[in-house]
């Protein structure tokens, strides 16, 4: 994400709409990247990047310029695709395709690959979120934790809980990770 | 959990989720949409409207209750 001008930051506070769209057109690429790698689905993650920037739009007069623009629609767009992991149907988070066989380790399955994306859907979207961002997209914890507006800390335990309770899953189903 | 079953249960991951591209863009121009989002009212919380339609309701069943309401608000 780049640099703001704090004459822009400034307007956009005040609530100037041309501001807003200046800012817009410099975070969108990459708050949609951010979301997209957290729900994985390039349709979602563009309504999800609509309701990031509605959401900022509305919040502008909490906005404090001299913190940047960056992190705070950062985490903005964490907070709005959490909100859609919690309300979305099972089957609309449901990875839209495993990846292909020739990226994939063959000694992994396809059906376990495909079981462990289903398993990984049942955790609860906190934990999900934390690892999805952690481990999958091996995102620094203190991005993470900020994301999240967590401490460090509680982004290490959630991850710890995910890979936990999602190897738990998997032996029930008779997967050995 | 030890190092090792981290490390695997980590791949697994990697390779069950479908992978994204580092840098990926929108596929259409989301400003018109934030426009138009941005011109739609906030719907009016389920909350807010069950509030309300109680309030209806307790002031036409007890309508000596209405100033105590008044003088909350």
């Amino acid at each position: 994400m780049g640099n703001d001008s704090s004459g822009v930051l400034d307007e956009f506070r005040q609530g100037n709409v041309d501001a807003f769209e200046t800012l817009f057109r410099e975070h969108q690429r990459a708050v949609y990247g951010w979301i997209l790698r957290i729900v994985r689905n390039p349709a979602t993650a563009e309504d999800l990047t609509v309701e990031t920037f509605w959401r900022i739009h509305r919040a502008h007069a909490r906005f404090e310029p001299s913190h940047g623009f960056e992190g705070w629609a950062r985490r903005i767009a964490t907070h709005a695709a959490l909100d859609w992991m919690r309300t979305a149907r099972r089957e609309d988070e449901l990875p839209a395709e495993i990846p292909d066989a020739a990226a994939a380790d063959p000694a992994v399955s396809a059906e376990i690959r495909a079981k462990t994306a289903q398993a990984f859907g049942r955790l609860p979207p906190k934990l999900r979120i934390a690892a999805t961002l952690a481990v999958v997209e091996e995102q620094s914890h203190k991005d993470v934790a900020e994301a999240l507006g967590i401490s460090v800390g509680a982004v290490k335990l959630r991850v710890f809980r995910a890979l936990r309770l999602l190897r738990r899953d998997l032996e029930q189903q008779g997967i050995r990770p | 959990m030890n190092e090792q079953e981290w490390d695997r249960m980590k791949k697994l991951l990697q390779q069950a989720l479908p992978t994204v591209e580092a840098d990926a863009e929108p596929g259409r121009d989301l400003w018109p949409a934030v426009l138009r989002r941005m011109d739609t009212k906030p719907a009016m919380p389920w909350f807010d409207l069950a509030l309300a339609g109680g309030l209806v309701a307790l002031s036409a069943f007890f309508p000596a209750a209405i100033p105590v309401f008044l003088y909350y608000l």
